[in-house]
């Protein structure tokens, strides 16, 4: 601290804050503030998000209901339709048997179950937003670093007001997966449509497409690539939200990690760890796919 | 003369944060450069009128930047004007209702780009279908009704194909057959020729020249070309930094043309193919000779006039009436720089 004494007024070596009392106060009236807040609108929230819970209780325990097989069937009828790849579908039936096999099936389910409703609610709101966003430049200049904040600020910060709102559980947790898990299809959907060819959408205004005509027609088709690279981020980003979202009451592969960290047990975490990892794979490849032959007619290769 | 089709009455257009605020100034004169560099306007057209015919090919003419794609998008309104009036079958289309201008633009006009303006997530029949789709018609008769104009275009057989499939030709022959199915009587072409290869330019012109002897449509064609101006240009007008500088018919335009401007476009052209007998023909005059109609052009001229040993001839109208009389020297003249046929006004017509 000497190091600059006498060389350097002092006043330039403690910096002017405002001081501890004040500071403690001023965190205390902004925490106070948010509780009553919530004291006063949680409830309120809590029933605006009823619906959805209701929405993934009962998916949820679908997925738990249903036979295995069954499940293995339909995951693999999906990973055919998306990717058209024998080997794709392969290795899903295989990563699902090994998930099974490890006893990870029920976990598993859950974070499929959460996972899924996720990634509905993330491509339900964010492609609207991310049209009304490539529409409108101001809409544009107020979102994007709302996105920014979004994607960069540490999940276990924005999970305290979450959790002082909503308390722990499954609706708190989604809402986490949410607020980090969107911003790519918001981004993506709106650059998709702001790239489409400018002629393009001349042509279509000049023949008389209406607003609507255009945006269905020709802005959303010709973005689709754009749009589905979106999701598949939304999922990716939404998996790796599992273990996180597990410390506020999600059930799922996130919970057994987190167990494994607190009491050192290696085997039990790597597992659920890899079988995170072999959603993801499946997840992205069979997204991917499908989203390269959304895209063929660009390459000159021909349909069917 | 046909009747007007399309009357374009003093439009402006002007870029930037506050056109209206800026538009006396260029009512007033105001150059394009001034109007930048004092007041970050961009000037794109100033005081535009221009009558287009009915069932005829008006070709805009300009360098680059000079405005025509601008020019153009006014017509269906793609770009609002800062001010002005585009009056078309009697109708201000810069007046219309969001409503009404759909319905202009599904019905009465239609429009070729430069770069095609393909949609490449649908085939080539469902491209040819899009304005009949627009109009209301089910995408799977708007598709059948696409085969006759790709029948038309040369383009049969393509109809599963997808546009990345085709060469700029065969798609540019996609974007003519989809603008000629909507049955608009107004074909709006903003420079469609221009990214093809030269070879394939002039078949394309002729197949646009086919189709519009058959259909005639009126049809406002934009190019930097001269050589493309003359080729299919019923009516010539020629844009430079925003503002028509001459227009009328093309011969006009190149034995007078109205300042340096379009002087460097008309000088290099070759002559001889693309000036008429009746442009420099002696009016009324009758010589001993063989006929020659008024509307052939010189080196076709001097082809008679060498093969028949004769140093004279009559011209002759379509109903083979004699309306005047040329000579080799009138001919050889013609032919000559453009320096020196401008001089000569006594000659012209
Ligand atoms: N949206 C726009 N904003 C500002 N300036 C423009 C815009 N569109 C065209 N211009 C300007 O208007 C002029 C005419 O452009 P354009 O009509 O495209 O010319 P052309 O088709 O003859 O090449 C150019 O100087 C161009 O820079
Ligand atoms: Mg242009």
């Amino acid at each position: 601290m000497d190091f600059w004494t006498g060389k350097i007024p002092a006043w330039a070596l403690q910096f002017p804050d405002m001081g501890r009392t004040e500071l403690r106060d001023f965190k205390k009236a902004i925490d106070a503030g948010f509780r009553t807040f919530s004291r006063a609108f949680g409830e309120d929230i809590e029933n605006f998000f009823h619906p959805l819970l209701q929405f993934l209780v009962w998916f949820e325990k679908l997925l738990l209901a249903t036979p295995w097989p069954i499940i293995i069937l339909v995951v693999a009828g999906l990973a055919w339709l998306g990717a058209r790849s024998v080997g794709i579908v392969v290795g899903a039936i295989l990563s699902f048997l090994a998930i099974g096999y490890f006893g990870m099936w029920k976990d598993t389910m859950s974070t499929l179950a959460i996972i899924s409703v996720a990634t509905i609610v993330c491509i339900s709101l964010g492609i609207p937003l991310g049209i009304w966003m490539a529409k409108s430049d101001r809409v544009q200049a107020i979102v994007t670093p709302i996105l920014d904040v979004m994607q960069t600020i540490p999940a276990f910060v924005y999970l305290i007001p979450v959790v002082m709102l909503l308390g722990i559980g499954k609706v708190p947790g989604l809402i986490s997966v949410c607020i980090y898990a969107m911003p790519p299809i918001v981004r993506l959907t709106s650059l998709g449509i702001r790239l489409v060819d400018k002629e393009a959408l001349e042509a279509a205004d000049a023949f008389g497409a209406s607003y609507r005509q255009r945006l269905f027609g020709v802005q959303i088709p010709l973005a689709l690539p754009n749009i589905f690279a979106g999701v598949n981020q939304t999922i990716m980003m939404a998996l790796a939200m599992v273990v996180i979202a597990s410390m506020i009451g999600v059930a799922g592969l996130g919970v057994p990690v987190l167990r494994a960290i607190s009491n050192q047990y290696l085997a039990l975490g790597m597992m659920n760890g890899l079988a995170i990892v072999a959603l993801a794979i499946i997840f992205d490849r069979v997204s991917q796919s499908y989203g390269k032959r959304l895209q063929r007619h660009r390459q000159g290769i021909n349909h069917e | 003369m046909s009747n007007t089709k399309i009357s374009i009455e003093s439009l402006y257009k002007i870029f930037g944060k506050n056109p209206q605020s800026v538009l006396p100034l260029v009512q007033d004169g105001m150059s394009k450069q001034d109007l930048l560099e004092q007041h970050g306007h961009v000037l794109g057209l100033k005081d535009i009128n221009i009558d287009i015919p009915d069932r005829s090919i008006t070709v805009i003419m300009g360098l680059s930047g000079s405005g025509k794609s601008t020019l153009i998008r006014h017509i269906n309104r793609l770009i609002e004007p800062t001010a002005g009036r585009m009056i078309v079958d009697g109708d201000d289309v810069l007046a219309m209702t969001k409503k009404e201008l759909i319905q202009f633009r599904r019905y009465k006009s239609s429009m070729v780009f430069q770069k095609f303006g393909l949609h490449v997530h649908r085939t080539v029949a469902g491209n040819v279908a899009y304005g009949l789709t627009m109009q209301g018609m089910p995408l799977k008769k708007a598709k059948a009704q696409s085969h006759k104009w790709l029948e038309r275009v040369g383009l049969a057989g393509f109809e599963g194909h997808f546009p990345s499939q085709l060469s700029g030709g065969m798609q540019q022959r996609v974007g003519l057959a989809r603008a000629l199915a909507t049955d608009a009587e107004i074909l709006l072409m903003d420079e469609a020729f221009s990214a093809l290869d030269p070879l394939i330019r002039t078949d394309m012109q002729d197949v646009l020249l086919d189709l519009q002897t058959e259909l005639h449509k009126t049809i406002v064609f934009i190019t930097h070309d001269l050589d493309e101006a003359l080729r299919i240009g019923d009516k010539i007008a020629v844009l430079r930094d925003g503002a028509v500088i001459q227009q009328g018919d093309p011969q006009d335009i190149i034995m007078q043309p109205a300042d340096d401007y379009i002087f460097d476009f008309v000088k290099d052209i070759n002559r001889g193919r693309v000036l008429k007998v009746k442009t420099i023909m002696d009016v009324g005059v009758s010589v001993d000779g063989p006929d020659i109609p008024a509307d052939m052009v010189l080196e076709e001229a001097l082809q008679i006039a060498a093969s028949s040993g004769t140093r004279a001839g009559n011209v002759v109208n379509r109903e083979n009436q004699i309306v005047g009389s040329i000579n080799l020297d009138q001919i050889v003249a013609g032919l000559a720089r453009p320096a020196d046929v401008s001089t000569k006004e006594g000659m012209y017509r």
